[in-house]
């Protein structure tokens, strides 16, 4: 179980109740879909069609949906902190025997997703905040995994 | 990883907007990194590590003074840094896997400074050339 100091609690939800699903989610999946940075996980996401270069990538409305989906997800785990393993249970299940994606690639979307936060938020995402979401990111990846088997 | 022609531009227009600025990116990864993997923080145990110290200040400075110098040689990494690596190798020691955390931590210093600056594709050359820098540095651990 895992322990969230007040502090953390105040900075994960205040950071999120700002966030945009839309814009962050899209263009967290579209960079790390590396499709730009780690371009290799692009073997996900066969079926969104050309993703060869940035332009199709960025603009892609399969990346903006699947964005979207993902970033909502992160928001479940952001609302609802004392219970992450549980509610990512039947998801985590489906990354694994369906989706097949190594558990890898949950830390590295996580960093991604930081930079992007960092981008949107400027001197708001303090070292503090960081080191929030750092942890929420960590703990997602982590019950992501948790079904693996 | 090779850095590609259009990487080494991307990253020497980025080093080139952060010009004098790059002491105050290199201590604020620090505290980021301090912060946000507090597992770094036993390389330091005789270092103040209160936010606004002197000695990160000072760290960070020169942090940033090596990766200046890597970008001033980026044609030639390993060369630049080839002090900085013994010295690694020899006498630091640092895990190599803290060397993706603070460079990591760069990005984000650099989103927060620099939104605009950060596109995908600088992004991604910037991962780049910080992961080449972390392998120049641990090169001649084993």
């Amino acid at each position: 179980m895992v322990h969230w100091s007040a502090e953390e609690k105040q900075l994960i939800t205040s950071v999120w109740a700002k966030v945009s699903v839309e814009e962050c989610g899209a263009e967290a999946l579209a960079r790390w879909v590396l499709l730009i940075v780690y371009p290799w996980t692009q073997r996900f996401f066969t079926k969104f069609g050309d993703m060869s270069n940035s332009g199709n990538v960025i603009g892609n409305g399969n990346v903006v949906n699947h964005g979207r989906r993902v970033l909502t997800s992160f928001g479940d785990a952001a609302t609802n902190l004392d219970n992450i393993k549980k509610s990512f249970a039947s998801l985590s299940k489906l990354h694994c025997k369906k989706l097949h994606v190594d558990p890898k690639n949950f830390r590295l979307l996580g960093d991604i997703l930081m930079v992007v936060l960092a981008s949107h938020f400027g001197k708001d995402f303090t070292p503090a905040c960081q080191a929030a979401w750092q942890k929420l990111v960590c703990v997602v990846a982590h019950a992501l995994a948790h079904e693996y088997h | 990883m090779v850095l590609s022609a259009a990487d080494k531009t991307n990253v020497k227009n980025v080093f080139a907007k952060i010009g004098g600025q790059a002491d105050e990116y290199g201590a604020d990864a620090l505290e980021r990194m301090f912060a946000t993997y507090p597992q770094t923080k036993t390389y330091f145990p005789h270092f103040d590590l209160a936010k606004g110290s002197a000695q990160v200040k000072g760290h960070g400075k020169k942090v940033a003074g090596a990766l200046v110098e890597a970008v001033n040689h980026i044609d030639d990494l390993a060369g630049a840094l080839s002090k900085l690596s013994d010295l690694h190798a020899q006498k630091l020691r640092v895990d190599p896997v803290n060397f993706k955390l603070l460079g990591q931590c760069f990005l984000v210093v650099v989103a927060t400074r620099n939104p605009a600056l950060l596109t995908p594709e600088v992004h991604a050359s910037l991962d780049k050339f910080l992961c080449a820098v972390g392998t120049v540095l641990t090169a001649k651990y084993r």
